[in-house]
């Protein structure tokens, strides 16, 4: 699947979410296949699901895909639960 | 260009997030790894964009674009006297300020790498919280050589 993460400037916050989100799918055994970039360049590119800050993504909407926040960027238990839960929510539709 | 060393500085007064954020900078740009104009781009952007830097409990990720005088890559310590809110609904208040430069979009993935290991270890957080010897605190953060 195709994940992308974003915050304010693309490679702070994003970058770090990035990396855990492609270290949780390699464990679990999906693919992920990522790009961090600023608020900006996120809107309209395809994908399956956007994750962010909570905060930053607050400014995200009217999107078509899902856009996930992070409250705490370096609590990797919180990543993981969400981006399962993401996973779930995709293979049960 | 890869950082060498981590400027730390403890017990640092600031009475709001700007002056956390400059005295943060100012840390850089000692450094050499930012220009000042850095600096005011880092105060712009939180300005900009909000609190959403407080990436964790208690810990600020202040940064701005590589374009905005970015010298080197690295990052450098401040921990605040005492705590500053920054707006953050879940996060605040800020202990640790660690302002970040990059010199491209992926350059400095192992420092935000290892930044992260220190930060979720409870031990070496707890060093980073408490400690009074800025230099054990500075080796946590400073890459290993590599061969």
């Amino acid at each position: 699947m195709k994940i992308l993460t974003t915050c304010g400037m693309g490679f702070g916050t994003s970058l770090m979410l990035l990396m855990d989100i492609q270290e949780i799918g390699k464990k679990h055994g999906i693919k992920v296949e990522g790009e961090a970039l600023d608020m900006s360049s996120v809107k309209g590119l395809p994908c399956d699901a956007i994750f962010g800050s909570s905060e930053i993504v607050k400014e995200l909407s009217d999107l078509d895909v899902p856009v996930i926040g992070i409250k705490n960027i370096l609590d990797k238990q919180e990543i993981e639960e969400k981006f399962l839960a993401f996973v779930t929510s995709q293979t049960q539709e | 260009m890869e950082h060498h060393v981590v400027p730390v500085l403890l017990d640092a007064p600031a009475v709001d997030p700007e002056a956390a954020i400059r005295l943060a900078g100012g840390l850089l740009v000692q450094a050499g790894y930012a220009t000042a104009e850095y600096v005011e781009a880092m105060v712009a952007a939180y300005e900009r964009l909000g609190s959403y830097i407080v990436l964790a409990p208690h810990v600020a990720l202040p940064h701005a674009r590589p374009e905005s005088g970015a010298i080197a890559d690295g990052i450098a310590v401040v921990r605040l006297a005492e705590p500053v809110i920054f707006g953050h609904p879940d996060n605040d208040p800020v202990e640790i300020v660690i302002p970040l430069v990059a010199t491209s979009h992926s350059g400095h993935l192992g420092i935000l790498r290892r930044m992260g290991n220190v930060l979720t270890d409870a031990t070496t957080l707890a060093v980073v919280r408490e400690s009074t010897d800025s230099q054990e605190i500075a080796a946590l953060f400073t890459p290993e050589k590599e061969n």
